[in-house]
């Protein structure tokens, strides 16, 4: 207790607690005098880096809360009981980021309770709004036992018990649903996005994409917590994760290029060009690199390499989002889009508060429940 | 005179740049005097000239069934019953969704504005509504932009192809493009020499986005069957285990890889 007092003042936490200062300036500006006058967005780029990285990206990044929550609860796989609350908690975690990054992304957010009053149930946004809502709430409950333990609440721990099941079902039907959609909603402009990034499959993209992403976060994530948190990553369990994430990257793969083969553009794959280094080079972090280094060693994969094949897909699916969102649309029509340096440090700021909330909620709640506490300081 | 479906022709070969659509548009709408040289949250309506000494208006389409329409998740923008794709500002959330959907990229949003909202022309609603023309088409000297209904309009065009097919490219722009739109145009050249997006589809952009959507509840009950299901199978291999432990371990022990 007495030594994590004098170490309060940390590089790492001065660093964040710069980025919280000055992305409270830039809040303060962005709602004062509009999106313009911290964002790079214009008429022509009316999505960037908060749609693609906070939106995109953060929600397919927090798939690891479903995936792990299935397999522990309803495919009974139970050795994975020790990791499933940290991956439920980042993926609550990430929503609420979300949730705060999107009242800062769009123009009007006193208005987001319209949703509810004025729906359009054609609109594929309309649904990801439903579903964003609805598994925030899920996750929430199913991160309450963790509550309930704490607390001793022995009741409602009996109450979640019996409802878990159907609680983790219904979160991973709803995820299903927007992760999926998420990617339905560059479907409606085919014009505008670079053909080896538009597809009408694009929700089977993200859906598949997702769930290794979300799987790679939760390596990450257990490496992160090494470090930060000083809990030692289960390499048992990590190494299986990782055989699973390569067989979902496999299919992803596969099922990517299959649909560039089927439209007939897979040709622009191998067009000298940026398009095309763009494309191999997120494939190479996201699916390529991975899965050789996973296949290679299988289940004795090092802490090192695992730590470096983690990285490389949380990279990669960024780089994809990204490249959906933003960069496809720059190679048809090149609007000069870079995201502004504000832009960066919101962002900054929004993973800061998510790592703090994470540390806090580790440090006070029993997260890593049903382990032994071999390790604390 | 009862409009059905209004629109406009606009004949880029009688256009001769004068503005005046522009001017207008920004007098009857309330916007600033300043016209600015592509559309903007404050530019509704803008004349390009062309280096081929062509003017090309650049507007809303107000298409038959717009994209912007169905991607607003709050139904911000709808398509009103005389033709018009209007905004309600009272339910829009600013998510900007239309703009990435519109594929004439029509939307524009008030940046810097503490309040945005997203401008773009409205067919002059207020005046149609009423039975009268758009204030672009009343403007117009050459009778280069003229308004009508759009059935009429589309008879129009045809005519003027066919009794002068040196003089025209032989193309209605906005007649099949995402399905139709009520503002179409009439060139001397094709379409992509005037920076036109002639890489469209020729039915609703909307299509494409329901018809993903229509799978939404085939994928519910066949997620929820294939989730119920697992659980089911195995939990019930657990509960075998258990069975065999009370009545002493049976023939094969349950491995429990998976």
């Amino acid at each position: 207790m007495f030594r994590s007092a004098v170490k309060l003042i940390t590089p790492w936490r001065l660093i964040m607690a710069a980025f919280l200062a000055t992305g409270a300036v830039l809040v303060f500006f962005r709602f004062t005098r509009g999106l313009g006058s911290i964002t790079n967005l214009s008429d022509q780029t009316p999505w960037g880096m908060w749609v693609g990285f906070d939106i995109l990206a953060g929600i397919g990044l927090a798939a690891g809360g479903f995936v792990m929550a299935a397999a522990v609860y309803v495919f009974n796989l139970k050795r994975y009981r020790p990791i499933v609350r940290m991956a439920i908690l980042t993926a609550l975690l990430g929503y609420i980021i979300f949730i705060v990054g999107l009242i800062l992304e769009v123009g009007r957010p006193w208005n987001m309770w319209r949703v509810i009053t004025n729906p359009n149930i054609h609109s594929p946004l309309y649904e990801v709004s439903l579903c964003v809502m609805a598994y925030t709430m899920v996750l929430f409950l199913e991160f309450s036992q963790v509550f309930f333990e704490k607390f001793g609440w022995n009741r409602l721990m009996a109450v979640f018990h019996r409802l878990s099941v159907m609680l983790v079902i219904l979160g991973a039907l709803i995820s299903t649903l927007h992760q999926s959609t998420l990617g339905t909603l560059f479907t409606i402009a085919p014009s505008k996005m670079h053909p080896l990034w538009y597809s009408p499959l694009l929700p089977v993209h993200f859906f598949l994409s997702c769930i290794a992403a979300g799987l790679g976060m939760v390596c990450f994530e257990s490496f992160l917590s090494e470090r930060f948190l000083k809990h030692p990553p289960r390499m048992d369990l990590l190494s299986r994760i990782a055989r699973f994430m390569a067989v979902m990257l496999v299919a992803y793969f596969i099922f990517r290029m299959g649909d560039l083969a089927v439209r007939g553009v897979i040709g622009l794959a191998f067009t000298a060009g940026f398009a095309a280094l763009l494309f191999w080079l997120e494939n190479l972090l996201f699916v390529i690199l991975p899965i050789i280094m996973v296949f290679r060693r299988g289940l004795n994969i090092g802490r090192t390499s695992l730590f470096i094949v983690s990285f490389s897909v949380v990279l990669g699916f960024i780089m994809h989002r990204f490249n959906v969102a933003i960069t496809s649309f720059q190679l048809v029509k090149d609007a000069g889009y870079f995201p502004s340096w504000m832009e960066f440090v919101v962002t900054a700021c929004l993973i800061s508060a998510g790592f703090i909330a994470a540390g806090l909620a580790v440090h006070l709640l029993p997260v890593h429940g049903g382990e032994t506490e071999k390790s604390e300081n | 005179m009862a409009i059905k479906s209004s629109g406009l022709l606009i004949d880029i070969t009688r256009c001769i740049g004068c503005g005046a659509c522009s001017d207008a548009c920004k007098e009857i709408n309330d916007l600033p005097p300043e016209i600015d040289d592509k559309l903007t949250a404050e530019t509704w309506t803008v004349v390009r000239e062309k280096d081929n000494d062509l003017h090309v208006r650049d507007l809303c389409r107000h298409c038959v069934e717009p994209a912007c329409v169905a991607s607003c998740l709050v139904a911000a923008l709808t398509k009103t019953e005389h033709g018009p794709v209007v905004y309600d500002e009272s339910v829009c959330i600013g998510c900007r969704y239309c703009m990435v959907a519109c594929p004439f990229q029509v939307p524009c949003f008030e940046w810097h504005s503490p309040n945005p909202r997203i401008r773009k022309c409205i067919l002059c609603e207020p005046r149609v509504a009423k039975g009268k023309s758009t204030g672009c088409a009343e403007a117009c000297p050459t009778e280069a932009t003229v308004f009508g209904d759009r059935e009429t309009l589309v008879e129009m065009a045809r005519a003027r192809i066919k009794a002068d097919p040196e003089r025209y490219h032989d193309h209605i722009y906005g007649l099949d493009e995402v399905g139709g739109t009520a503002v179409m145009f009439l060139s001397p050249v094709p379409f992509e020499d005037l920076d036109f997006n002639t890489d469209l589809v020729n039915y609703p952009l909307s299509d494409i986005t329901w018809n993903i959507l229509r799978q939404v509840p085939t994928i519910v009950a066949g997620g929820a069957v294939f989730l119920g299901a697992s659980y089911w199978l195995f939990n019930r291999r657990e509960k075998v285990k258990k069975a065999e432990q009370v009545v002493g371990p049976g023939p094969k022990k349950e491995a429990d890889d998976v």
